[in-house]
């Protein structure tokens, strides 16, 4: 079994994804943004950083890599895809998600152990968690505040989309306190916090993160 | 040759705290009177003439602007 993990220009959080990968026994196989190659990988992270340096929008110019043609249309076939932060908003410009992120409310960047609750465990990604859990995991990122109109909005909550919201206070001005969604079909997820810093205690506030790894594992052994 | 400019904007509903953190200091400076500043880009692209104004439109719609949460506008200044 293969996790693929995307490296663009600016990319942060290759190296941590796929530790991740490795912390549940699976094949970290390193995928370049101009490669149109998914070198046979059963699922691909899209990690955090600066893509491109954030340059026009986030995410804006790393949706046109190579490599995510390849990403979008593997997507298209159920592969299982997961966006961090940064990951999660090219997902959102390469239109396998709905939405947007934009500016955070209070302008600061936000760096802090952040809990969530999971809301959907039926994602390729989530299976590992109990509805209603609550999850503490690392959350940095300026650009994190999830926007969509309201008929989308409505969508997502009605389908039980939202994968993650933010328990406690709202950190971002995210819509509907949402940290993470999934698509139609729940293969593709996409949540701003990191839950790849999050699966050793050694290294992170908590070893919650590590369900999402063992999730998608699950969801490809019994595929 | 001609020089065109593409402005992108906050769509109204969307909310912008760059422009509100503008408005904001605006008073602590002085300046009074401002009720309210919306943020955007604006880009100034030099284009030869095989670039017709649906080509333009789709740099704008597809890559310059992102229509979930902006809007956009295309003007051939010359």
């Amino acid at each position: 079994m293969k996790i693929g993990v995307l490296t663009f220009p600016g990319t942060l959080d290759d190296v941590d994804a796929a530790r991740a990968a490795r912390y549940v026994d699976v094949e970290a196989v390193p995928l370049w943004h101009a490669d149109e190659d998914l070198r046979g990988v059963d699922a691909v992270i899209v990690p955090g950083g600066f893509s491109y340096g954030d340059y026009l929008r986030c995410g804006a110019i790393a949706r046109f890599a190579p490599v995510m043609t390849s990403v979008v249309e593997a997507a298209g076939k159920g592969m299982p895809v997961l966006g961090i932060c940064n990951g999660f908003q090219i997902l959102c410009e390469a239109g396998l998600l709905p939405g947007a992120l934009v500016r955070n409310k209070k302008l600061h960047f936000v760096c802090r152990d952040q809990w969530l609750r999971v809301e959907n465990a039926t994602t390729a990604w989530t299976t590992r968690y109990e509805v209603g859990a609550e999850i503490l995991v690392p959350l940095k990122s300026g650009e994190g505040g999830y926007v969509a109109d309201q008929s989308t909005l409505d969508e997502l909550a009605g389908e039980g989309r939202v994968v993650f919201r933010y328990a406690g206070s709202n950190p971002n001005g995210s819509r509907d306190d949402i940290a993470g969604i999934c698509s139609a079909n729940g293969r593709v997820v996409g949540l701003m916090p990191h839950p790849e810093h999050a699966i050793d205690a050694l290294t992170g506030p908590s070893d919650d993160g590590l369900g999402m790894f063992y999730s998608v594992v699950d969801a490809l052994v019994s595929a | 040759m001609a020089r065109v400019v593409v402005d992108v904007m906050p769509k109204p509903e969307i909310l912008d705290p760059q422009g509100q953190a503008v408005a904001g200091a605006l008073p602590r400076l002085g300046f009074h009177g401002v009720t309210e500043v919306r943020q955007g880009k604006h880009f100034e692209l030099e284009v030869d003439d095989s670039v017709d104004d649906d080509t333009l439109a789709k740099i704008a719609e597809g890559f310059l602007a992102n229509p979930v949460i902006e809007e956009w506008t295309v003007r051939r200044l010359s």
